[in-house]
């Protein structure tokens, strides 16, 4: 399924992160996955949250540069070789991925995907039974 | 439009006549009124007589700003305190501050060159002026408030700052004139724009922008987010204030008002006058003021000079606009840099803000120098490699203008503080 995901650019100091979870803690925004890329300087903080149009009007107030992409999300059974279906379905049209997070709990293992091609990915993930 | 056609389109002889005339009589003042300049004329051993013709200017002393500090408040006066009408001062940041008296006709010819410079720009009394720049000891709000006034244009004496009300006067009175520093004409763009006001809708059609250098690149943001067209003013307190010399329709140049203010441009080395057309350091000698009159002083701001005909008909001589301050240069490992030279390359870069800041340090024997930019909000994107792109482009479009490495940091939107006058770029650690 594909799904919003929010960026936040945060510069890489104490505090600056702890003041983007207040931002969206005051909004009472709630955050079910979450993923940071850093450089020395500055990082790039990607959410999955409850309500992202409250969370990007919490965080515009605040100046923050902020970028809303579609990403897709798979559900994939908690077992060995389940992230290795799904890298080898992108794999067969083409897709790179450009990052991906994810967790297992629960029997369930769902993964955030960031590929250039949300639907031609979609079509083979379900290909492969995976959607 | 000429506000003083017959001084403004005087032939070059008449100029050189009248020049000479007028230095003749300042030097006259000065060496009988100023024990300063006398005892320096003594040591270099010439008399007010020594002085016949304009060219004989190279003959006379400098003066710099250590000597106004040094004669502070009123050692370097030629009249006495009974003829001040109003007292401008700077203040003593780095030491003692200076001051720079006017008497009444000092304040008449600066109002005169003001509005001068206002019919230069294409302003008649039909304009609403807004003056958003600082009122006070500094020259700039009282300088363009008295010159408008002249003029008999409609002054809005707003000041500088409270960014929310100068929009909101802007719409009601219709201003048609913006006169501020051009950092702050920046920050009133962006303010429009987020104010979802199209500059279309506003009756602004001229922009009279000075006080600090600005580039071409910097025009042209100006010129789009405020729909003005933009002229340059220069002038600075110690001479004047604003209206020394404006640039015409034909953005070549700014006309200086050379039957006030005599001007050299020296190399800095030498301080032998320079050719046409050379950057050197910009000097004024003043031939009609009273109240403190100067011999050659040095401005430290860089500049070149032409006196070529100017298709609008003025005949002064031509200061190129000033690109950078001898004592804004930094050296950094050797390397003469300009932070004009930086806010150039950013506004050619859609993808940085032209708000930044340079951070020079020093680590063991080698200079750092960092610069922070805000990326634009439209192409932030997910993707740290593309970031990073970003951050190489403008890296290497520095690197490539100023021939050293930089180190570029990219930053938080809004992080860089935002200027009401004039902005602050440099941050130098290196003697802390
Ligand atoms: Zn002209």
């Amino acid at each position: 399924m594909i799904i919003k995901q929010l960026s936040v650019f945060v510069q890489n100091e104490s505090g600056r992160l702890m003041e983007v979870t207040e931002a969206l803690h005051e909004a009472n925004v709630n955050i079910s996955a979450l993923n940071i890329a850093e450089t020395a300087e500055y990082g790039v903080l990607r959410m999955i949250v409850d309500d992202i149009e409250k969370a990007v009007n919490a965080l515009k107030d605040l100046s923050y540069s902020i970028k809303v992409t579609d990403v897709l999300c798979v559900e994939m059974p908690d077992v060995p070789g389940s992230l290795n279906r799904v890298l080898k379905a992108l794999l067969s049209v083409d897709l790179n991925v450009a990052y991906m997070y994810g967790y297992s709990n629960d029997g369930k293992a769902p993964l955030i995907l960031k590929v250039v091609d949300n639907e031609r990915a979609q079509i083979a993930l379900k290909e492969a039974e995976l959607e | 439009m000429y506000w003083n056609e017959p001084i403004e389109t005087l032939s070059r002889d008449h100029m050189h006549a009248l020049q000479s005339e007028r230095l003749k009589d300042t030097v006259g003042r000065v060496y009988q009124n100023v024990e300063f300049y006398r005892k320096k004329m003594q040591e270099l051993g010439i008399e007010p007589g020594d002085i016949k013709t304009i060219e004989d200017i190279v003959k006379l002393p400098f003066t710099t700003k250590k000597d106004l500090r040094d004669n502070y408040p009123f050692g370097l006066c030629s009249v006495p305190k009974s003829e001040f009408v109003r007292i401008h001062a700077s203040s003593g940041t780095t030491g003692k501050p200076t001051s720079v008296p006017h008497t009444r006709k000092d304040l008449d010819t600066f109002a005169e060159c003001v509005a001068r410079a206002i019919c230069c720009t294409g302003g008649t009394k039909e304009d609403v002026v807004q003056v958003a720049y600082g009122y006070g000891l500094f020259t700039g709000g009282l300088g363009i408030h008295d010159g408008a006034t002249k003029l008999g244009a409609a002054v809005v004496p707003i000041s500088g700052g409270n960014t929310r009300n100068q929009l909101t006067l802007m719409q009601d009175f219709e201003t048609s004139i913006l006169a501020c520093t051009p950092s702050y004409a920046l920050f009133l763009g962006e303010a429009l724009a987020e104010a979802g006001v199209d500059p279309k809708q506003l009756n602004l059609r001229i922009g009279i922008f000075g006080a600090e250098p600005w580039s071409q690149e910097m025009r042209t943001k100006i010129e789009e987010s405020l729909n003005v067209t933009a002229y340059d003013i220069y002038g600075l307190s110690e001479i004047m204030g604003p209206g020394v010399a404006i640039s015409c329709e034909n953005q070549n140049g700014l006309h200086i008002a050379e039957d006030h203010f005599y001007p050299e441009i020296l190399d800095p080395d030498t301080l032998k006058p320079v050719a046409d057309g050379t950057i050197g350091e910009l000097t004024f000698t003043h031939l009609t003021k009273e109240a403190m009159p100067l011999l050659r002083y040095r401005t430290r701001d860089l500049s070149s000079i032409t006196h070529t005909p100017c298709e609008c008909g003025r005949t002064s001589a031509r200061m190129s606009k000033v690109c950078g301050r001898s004592d804004d240069m930094l050296i950094i490992r050797g390397v003469n840099v300009f932070p004009s030279q930086i806010e150039s390359v950013l506004l050619e870069v859609p993808e940085a803000k032209p708000h930044y800041l340079i951070i020079v340090d020093r680590q063991g024997t080698m200079d750092t120098i960092e610069l922070q930019v805000e990326i634009d909000d439209k192409y932030f994107t997910d993707e740290i490699a593309d970031l990073e792109k970003i951050r190489k482009k403008i890296k290497q479009k520095i690197d490539s203008v100023l021939r050293i490495g930089v180190i570029v940091k990219l930053v938080e939107h809004k992080t860089i503080q935002r200027s009401e006058g004039k902005a602050k770029r440099v941050i130098d650690r290196r003697h802390i």
